[in-house]
């Protein structure tokens, strides 16, 4: 068993996310309450849309500032389909939005890939800013500035002593569950490896077969699939689809997460999106606490949230999780130091049955 | 063909504006080798600034030099006390940088001035002018708006290729290590660039505010389009920055007037789109890419 889950990626990783999905699956159904169900929701979305992101910047090397606009394709998908059709199941509404967002995503690849640093920064942006205007010119497709309402999924009969925020929870959890599962293993891949080397040297990579051009289009297509699914989420969570929900700062915010959280590992796009989620939840409340007058207490997450950027990247270089491993290192070292000991040993091969 | 008139001087007002946020983007750039995010949001605050000037019963034009000076003030702060650190690491930390200034600056500014949307005043009529019976198509705003970018890039082009500062300045951003043997204090240097083109900015926030008015995240398109403006010129030059936006302008206004005003971003990115796939180091940019 060990020499396969040594030797497997795939089975090591199909181990771990079982384990998460039932620990996941039991908090939300017995230990959190509905508003802590909302909120990981919410984390869950982000995680999704920062971890395909990751691949995209972290791995890859392409940054991209409008996957804002991308979610928001994801999230039209779902609404406008589910206004005409209100009978489809979510599980089609889900593979509708990917569908769409990664075509959208090969359009917007095929562009990109030609185009390097700032450059693909600012068409990425002008697309975020762009995109958002189009539902209110076919308001009578995307019902224009008031947006699309659509009703949350509903438990099943068998679950019917559940809330719609634990269904939701349960739902978007294993939706993020699979993708970072497919994502984790997708990154350790040959694929993945690509995806790496076109973004240390792009020469060398062409030097060495590696379609460069190709491979930044199939990150980017990656990338737009976990960005329509976070969307189409994203609809049932709000259950209403408008421009205002998918402004510049969902854009910046993202790319935001996956930074602070530690570039171009999945699990700092997870840190990076509770950042998101949590920093204005707890700020929040502390600062309606002081009594501020609204137009300062408002404004307090957002402020902190400058700061804890400005600080992270001046102190923290790596992003918080890189921030916390070197912290981590230093203390042992001093540790050990102090001990007079050596660097460990490393720790001796487990014997395989 | 009446219409046509009209479009193209606001096109071409508008992209005055944001000639000026794309020059000051392109000071940046080749000096630093980072987008400032920041720079709509840094116009924004400084012309809140002037907002209060103003309200304060202060004529106009304090409140504009209040307003530049505070810019180039702020964006020499930014520079030395924020971007220096991370000049030497990867793009992507300045990028992040210049965002978290770019939201600490739109989270402050509504505790500071309020979060409603304000009017802005204008130094000169913004109705447009006749000539005998005739309507003319353009305010004296407007001629104020293109005659103030004008002068600002004529006294920047002045200083940067008449003065032995501006030789200094350039030869920082052309080669910091040879400068700094030369004796030129390459830091001051960047510091002051980071002040002029903050400056610029400014103004491009003083010009705009009368349209857009004036709250938190106003200058947000301004500075995209302005960086479209960039883009399609090409970040390394200047002059192509400046026809970039103003044909960013014209091309928003056009699509605005005859298409739908929703659609206009869209009409910017698909412009932005085609220059680059013919065109990916923009139309201006004249370096040596290395192929394989």
């Amino acid at each position: 068993m060990s020499t396969v889950l040594r030797r497997s990626t795939l089975a090591r990783h199909g181990l771990v996310f079982l384990g998460l999905a039932i620990v996941l699956l039991l908090l939300t159904s017995f230990v959190f309450d509905s508003y802590t169900n909302y909120n990981v929701t919410e984390v869950a979305i982000y995680a999704i849309a920062a971890a395909g992101l990751t691949v995209l910047t972290g791995i890859n090397g392409q940054v991209s500032l409008g996957h804002g606009a991308l979610m928001m394709i994801g999230a039209y998908t779902t609404s406008v389909l589910l206004t005409r059709y209100p009978d489809l199941p979510l599980i089609l509404m889900l593979v509708a939005s990917i569908a769409t967002t990664g075509i959208a995503g090969a359009i917007v690849g095929l562009a990109g890939a030609r185009l390097r640093g700032p450059y693909l920064a600012g068409a990425t942006l002008a697309l975020a800013v762009a995109l958002p205007q189009v539902p209110s010119h076919f308001a009578s497709v995307f019902g224009g500035n008031q947006g699309l309402t659509i009703v949350a999924p509903a438990p099943p009969a068998f679950l019917s002593n559940f809330s719609p925020e634990q269904w939701l929870a349960w739902i978007t959890l294993l939706a993020a569950l699979i993708t970072f599962f497919v994502l984790a293993n997708l990154v350790r891949s040959a694929t993945g490896q690509r995806f790496r080397m076109v973004r240390d040297n792009e020469v060398a990579a062409r030097l060495s077969g590696v379609d460069v051009a190709r491979t930044q289009v199939l990150a980017f297509v990656v990338s737009a699939a976990c960005a329509g699914l976070a969307g189409s989420l994203f609809a049932y969570w709000v259950t209403l689809t408008s421009p205002s929900g998918f402004t510049l700062n969902l854009s910046l915010s993202l790319l935001t997460a996956i930074v602070i959280g530690g570039l171009g590992s999945l699990s700092g796009a997870v840190l990076g999106s509770f950042i998101l989620v949590y920093l204005p939840v707890w700020t929040g409340g502390f600062a309606s606490s002081l009594n501020l007058s609204s137009n300062v207490a408002n404004n307090v997450p957002l402020a902190i949230y400058g700061i804890v950027l400005i600080v992270a990247i001046l102190v923290f270089p790596r992003g918080v999780a890189g921030g916390v491993a070197s912290i981590a290192r230093g203390v042992t070292r001093a540790l050990r130091a102090s001990r007079g000991t050596g660097p460990l040993p490393a720790a001796p091969e487990a014997p395989s049955q | 063909m009446h219409l046509f008139v009209i479009y193209t001087v606001t096109g071409i007002t508008n992209g005055m504006v944001y000639a000026a946020v794309a020059l000051a983007l392109v000071m940046i750039w080749r000096a630093t080798r980072i987008i400032n995010y920041a720079q709509g949001a840094m116009a924004m605050f400084t012309t809140y600034i002037a907002l209060v000037v103003i309200r304060h019963g202060a004529p106009y034009w304090l409140g504009f030099v209040v307003a530049l000076a505070t810019g180039m003030v702020l964006g020499a702060v930014v520079e030395r006390v924020l971007v220096r650190p991370v000049e030497s690491r990867p793009p992507l930390n300045a990028v992040i940088l210049s965002l978290g200034v770019l939201i600490l600056l739109e989270a402050v500014a509504p505790m500071l001035f309020g979060g409603q949307t304000q009017s802005f005043p204008v130094p000169v009529s913004n109705i447009d002018l006749v000539a005998g019976t005739t309507q003319l198509d353009i305010s004296p705003f407007d001629l104020f708006t293109i005659g103030a970018v004008l002068i600002a890039m004529l006294l920047l082009f002045l200083i940067f290729q008449r003065t032995t500062l501006g030789l200094r300045m350039r030869a920082a951003a052309f080669n910091p290590e040879i400068s700094r043997i030369l004796g030129i204090r390459v830091g001051r240097m960047l510091t002051l660039g980071w002040g002029l083109a903050a400056l610029l900015g400014a103004l491009a926030g003083m010009l705009a505010a009368p349209a857009v008015y004036v709250y938190p995240s106003n200058m947000d398109e301004v500075l995209v389009f302005g960086f479209t403006g960039a883009i399609i010129g090409g970040l390394e030059s200047p002059v192509g920055a400046v026809i970039g936006a103003v044909g960013v302008g014209l091309a928003l206004s056009y699509v605005s007037g005859y298409v739908g005003a929703d659609l206009a971003p869209l009409g910017g990115f698909a412009i932005l789109i085609v220059v680059l796939m013919l065109r990916p180091q923009g139309l201006f940019s004249f370096g040596r890419q290395r192929q394989v």
